[in-house]
């Protein structure tokens, strides 16, 4: 279960402090689908930050009681000097797994080969968004967090990512923020709409949809 | 609740390891000698150091052994200036790594820290050894005051670190006033002078800097009876333990408001 209990975020700003989330409450039980709406700069992904524990509420508390993953296929982390191999083991370090039993999944997944062993600077930004969605791969989650990006790389890899993800890990918990109408559709029970800090809650996709065009 | 709490630990040791590696890695490379520069970069400045001090004779007025005062004196100097330096904007490149929940801000500090200290003091060691192996140092006489002055220092060093550190993420001053500072004091630490060789309104001041009273202890130990050393531990104790509570105030100040990009 994940409870997001009342919570704010603000940011300062030069011209004063900005309120992006006011006071939102959110549950996610175990193997629910949420998908989350909203226009750009509506705050979806300050709560998908929230959520993830990058950063901290202003205001109200946020309880994990299942494991969270990092947004997924996030390539912030990556340096260029370090090697496909040195990023998985750092994640395996962090999160307290044997690397030993991923080395030939996140090879195998991300299509990299022996690339795994040269340093990210000569990788192309194809081969980079692989390892990022390997990587996430190679944790376990009970619920992920997924941040418009289930778009990397050809046709072939973007089924092969769905299958990954929404098939194998068909029995995990996940929040889902997308512009593209049809992944929230197909993939969530029922969705929220984001709008001007306030977080409303829809028990079905489309209805959150209509409400979300509506306005 | 101390399960909670070793559970915790177990994490935070297992990410500050996470994170220790990963910096190895990007700052130093696979190339060359790869990871020993971390030690071998202190020990070529602190080589260089004692052999200008050497040929231009900077412990005057003085009987003790360049060498030995050059490297016990240099090798302070490294440990206490290289931690802040290394934690001064030191969140900005590792920033995204906060994206892994367990990973955290004093983590990132922490890793940096005791990366400068095994630095530091591995070439403090290494060059010792050398230099008493060939000949041109004696084997000190005290090893546990000088392992006490060390440590001390390298507490100091590591709260001194962490405070300008977390308060460099909110002031940008931070960074401008550390260089011309560190240079500043570098003559006031006690590197290049005994307090016994200064007249008694310096000493009175001096005393006030507290690496001072680490580099007395530290000599002490290396060269006993040969010199008189002016020091107080629980002065340097209580420094450092204020200074730790305002850094890790600030830390935790630093680490909530954290904006990501």
């Amino acid at each position: 279960m994940v409870t997001i209990d009342n919570v704010t975020k603000r940011y300062p700003t030069r011209h004063g402090s900005i309120t992006v989330l006011d006071g939102i409450d959110l549950q996610v039980a175990p193997g629910e689908r949420i998908g989350i709406l909203g226009r750009n700069g509506a705050g979806k992904s300050t709560l998908i930050r929230l959520i993830s524990g990058a950063e901290h509420p202003t205001a109200g508390t946020i309880k994990r009681a299942m494991r969270v993953s990092w947004p997924l296929a996030f390539a912030g982390g990556f340096q260029g000097s370090l090697t496909g191999l040195d990023n998985l083991r750092f994640i395996c370090r962090v999160y307290g797994a044997s690397e030993e039993d991923k080395i030939g999944f996140v090879e195998e997944f991300s299509e990299l080969g022996r690339f795994m062993r040269e340093p990210l600077k000569t990788y192309s930004s194809g081969m980079r968004a692989r390892l990022a969605f390997a990587l996430s791969m190679a944790i376990e989650f009970d619920c992920f967090l997924i941040d418009e990006v289930i778009t990397v790389g050809d046709a072939r890899f973007h089924e092969k990512c769905r299958r990954e993800l929404f098939e194998r890990r068909g029995d995990r918990a996940m929040i889902m923020v997308s512009h593209e109408q049809h992944i929230i559709k197909d993939h969530c029970s029922r969705a929220s709409v984001l709008r001007e800090g306030k977080l409303q809650h829809f028990g079905d996709v489309d209805g959150a949809y209509s409400a979300y065009s509506g306005a | 609740m101390t399960r909670a709490l070793l559970h915790s630990l177990g994490i935070q040791l297992r990410v500050i390891h996470a994170l220790l590696m990963r910096e190895v890695l990007t700052r130093y490379g696979r190339h060359n000698i790869g990871f020993l520069w971390l030690f071998v970069e202190p020990m070529i400045f602190t080589l260089g150091v004692t052999a200008l001090w050497t040929i231009t004779k900077s412990a005057h007025g003085s009987n003790l052994p360049i060498v030995a005062f050059a490297v016990t004196g240099y090798s302070s100097v490294l440990l206490w200036r290289n931690m802040p330096a290394r934690c001064i904007n030191g969140l900005g490149p590792n920033q995204s790594l906060l994206y892994h929940r367990n990973v955290r801000p004093l983590d990132i500090y922490a890793s940096r820290l005791l990366l400068e200290a095994i630095g530091g003091t591995t070439s403090f060691l290494v060059l010792s050894l050398l230099f008493i192996g060939i000949g041109w140092m004696e084997p000190p006489e005290d090893v546990l005051k000088i392992a006490l002055g060390w440590i001390l220092l390298a507490w100091f060093g590591a709260s001194l670190g962490l405070f300008l550190g977390a308060l460099s993420e909110q002031f940008e001053l931070v960074e401008k006033i550390w260089g011309p500072m560190s240079y500043l004091t570098f003559p006031l630490s006690g590197a290049m002078f005994m307090v016994d060789w200064l007249p008694p309104a310096a000493q009175e001041v001096l005393l006030y800097v507290p690496m001072v009273h680490c580099v007395e202890l530290l000599r002490e130990g290396y060269f006993g009876s040969m010199v008189r050393a002016y020091y107080d531990i629980g002065y340097v104790v209580a420094v450092s333990a204020v200074l730790s509570l305002l850094a890790l105030a600030q830390e935790r100040r630093v680490s909530r408001g954290l904006v990501l990009e």
